[in-house]
């Protein structure tokens, strides 16, 4: 029998917990020749701001050892051309869509969420939090419980209520457990991570940095073991919590190494500018691996890991 | 759809060395049977277990039908991902996805078209001087290169075109100098319609010049990194003027690689133009 890979982010049922990742799956036309991608758990678009941005000059990208560093900077073109051009073309096809919001201010992730929230298909906002906040000197919101809070709460406050809050957290903070706990009491119904670390890389040849930025975003397998201890201790300190893991998933044992570490849902990213087909593989390796291991249910794997150790259960039930 | 791209695993069947470049042909009839000239395909390297996300883009040097359609793609090694490419033998798996992006316009009529070329840039041109020959254009080649073995295709492009033209910086074979030095007067003696150029950007943005000075159009194919080639990662954006007049940031692989010269912002790549559709400040300048 195969396992029930029904998923919940709060009250929204997933028939299947493999979503994309934000800025990976492009608004879905362009993942469309080689997937269904209405077949995967949602797709989760790339950060939609309020006006058109251009983005950050080339070069945006550079390979690093089993990963990626971009600094792409948001380059969209705005909430009003995401509402006409292309939240219809999913929504006519029926894909359960997150849509990933991100502003320079409070007030600017509210104004974002009002304009989405009764946008037919729309499956639930996620707050980009890696956005770097202009009133508090460019820091970025993840970094700062109490900024992280404003805006989770500034959003769920603008948002229809039964439409989820999902706050995405950077690993690049001292303690990722105090963000996200301020995200859940600002109103967030479930938790993604990882967002990018931050990273750099130096072209040797041309002695400059080899992003035009200077720094970027890590992505890929490198960044693998930073998502399993985000998931690890969040999940831990918030085990009521969906969490939906992401950082260098690249196969269904990497889907279901966080699964155990207690993500709920797990996002697939760079692998998808690797192979385009790789999430509906993730969700076939994942589906084989729970069928192996004698899961009848998804949910009977998350968080698993934490259980004591088998040396105890032994100890105890000698005694 | 003739457009519409393929991932497929297809089967290398021979590699080659052609002067300083690799070559190599894949049995791949889903990408052969939609190929159009200025098409590209990507490639998945380092096996399974690869450590490289990013596929490598290059473009269709020859397009056959044997075997159920195969492509042969041209490369040099650059780095990791090239240097497993040129390892490939006969028979071994190849992930492929293609062909990709937007192919280069053809005259509707019999026109007189230069093609031109940098280092092994220019193997994407051939297949285009076939489909031209055969709407019976006048084909005629400049390449050029950094020394004489780094010219791609000029026994190939001497044989099919009416002139070819061939440019080394160091002069060891043909004008010592670069393709833009002789293309005022290659233009002028073929009687040139239209230009078709590929190349390092640098090279285009000239090319370009020429051809506006001269006034005759000109489709060049831009070399860009990037990371999926199926507009995705966005990090392979141009600054392109738009049919409306506004420049965008363009996606190269899905928009490009072909794209009318005078439309590519050549002076400001590897910068966001200030008046670009989204640039920072624009939103308050407004």
């Amino acid at each position: 029998m195969p396992a029930d890979m029904r998923t919940y982010l709060a009250h929204v049922e997933l028939p299947n917990p493999i979503l994309t990742a934000s800025g990976c799956a492009g608004t879905g036309r362009e993942l469309a020749p080689f997937a269904d991608v209405a077949r995967l758990g949602a797709l989760t678009t790339p950060t939609i701001t309020m006006s058109p941005r251009a983005g950050r000059p080339t070069p945006r990208m550079a390979e690093t050892p089993s990963g990626l560093l971009n600094a792409v900077g948001l380059q969209g073109p705005g909430i009003d051309a995401f509402l006409t051009r292309e939240l219809p073309w999913l929504a006519e096809r029926g894909v359960r869509t997150v849509v990933s919001i991100g502003g320079g201010s409070v007030a600017e992730f509210a104004a974002l969420a009002r304009k989405l929230t009764d946008a037919p298909g729309v499956t639930a906002l996620e707050v980009n939090l890696s956005c770097p906040n202009v009133e508090d000197r460019g820091r970025v919101f993840a970094r700062d419980p109490s900024a992280a809070g404003e805006v989770v709460s500034a959003v769920r406050t603008a948002a229809r209520y039964d439409l989820p809050v999902i706050a995405k957290l950077s690993p690049d903070v001292a303690d990722v457990v105090a963000i996200a706990k301020a995200c859940v009491d600002g109103g967030a119904e479930a938790l993604a991570m990882i967002n990018n670390p931050v990273g750099m890389a130096i072209d040797v040849d041309r002695m400059r940095p080899a992003l035009a930025a200077g720094t970027g975003g890590l992505s890929g397998p490198a960044i693998k073991p930073l998502a399993v201890k985000c998931v690890w201790q969040v999940h831990a300190a918030l085990p009521g919590t969906p969490v939906i893991g992401m950082g260098g998933v690249v196969s269904g044992r990497d889907a279901l190494e966080l699964v155990l570490a207690g993500a709920c849902a797990v996002g697939v990213g760079t692998v998808l500018f690797h192979d385009p087909y790789a999430g509906h593989r993730v969700l076939r390796e994942l589906e084989e691996l729970l069928q192996e291991r004698g899961f009848d249910r998804l949910a009977d794997a998350v968080g698993l890991a934490h259980r004591p150790s088998h040396r105890n259960d032994r100890e105890e039930s000698s005694l | 759809m003739a457009g519409s791209p393929v991932q497929v695993t297809g089967t290398v069947l021979t590699m080659r060395r052609i002067d300083a470049y690799h070559a190599m042909t894949v049995v791949a009839p889903g990408i052969a049977d939609r190929f159009r000239p200025g098409h590209f395909v990507t490639v998945a390297v380092g096996g399974p277990r690869t450590s490289t996300l990013t596929r490598r883009a290059f473009a269709v040097h020859d397009v056959k039908p044997d075997y159920g359609g195969t492509v042969e793609l041209v490369f040099t090694v650059r780095g990791a991902g090239t240097a497993w490419l040129a390892d490939r033998r006969a028979r071994d798996p190849l992930d492929l996805i293609g062909p990709l992006g937007r192919p280069f316009p053809i005259p509707r009529d019999p026109a007189s078209c230069l093609l031109v070329g940098s280092e092994y840039g220019a193997a994407g041109l051939f297949a285009l001087a076939d489909v031209l020959q055969q709407r019976n254009c006048r084909v005629d080649f400049v390449l050029g290169a950094a020394s004489s073995d780094r010219v791609f295709g000029a026994l190939r492009a001497r044989r099919m075109a009416e002139t070819a033209t061939l440019t080394t910086r160091d002069g060891s074979l043909g004008v010592q100098g670069s393709v833009v030095d002789v293309l005022p007067a290659v233009i002028a003696d073929t009687h040139a319609d239209v230009v078709y150029a590929c190349g390092p950007m640098a090279t285009l943005g000239r090319v370009t010049a020429v051809c506006a000075e001269l006034d005759i159009p000109v489709q060049v194919s831009v070399e860009e990194m990037m990371a999926c080639g199926i507009g995705i990662c966005m990090t392979c954006t141009v600054p392109v003027i738009g049919d409306d007049g506004v420049t965008r940031m363009t996606r190269a692989c899905v928009d490009g690689p072909v794209f009318r010269g005078e439309r590519v912002r050549f002076d400001d790549v590897g910068t966001i133009p200030f008046d670009a559709h989204g640039a920072p400040g624009g939103d308050r300048a407004r």
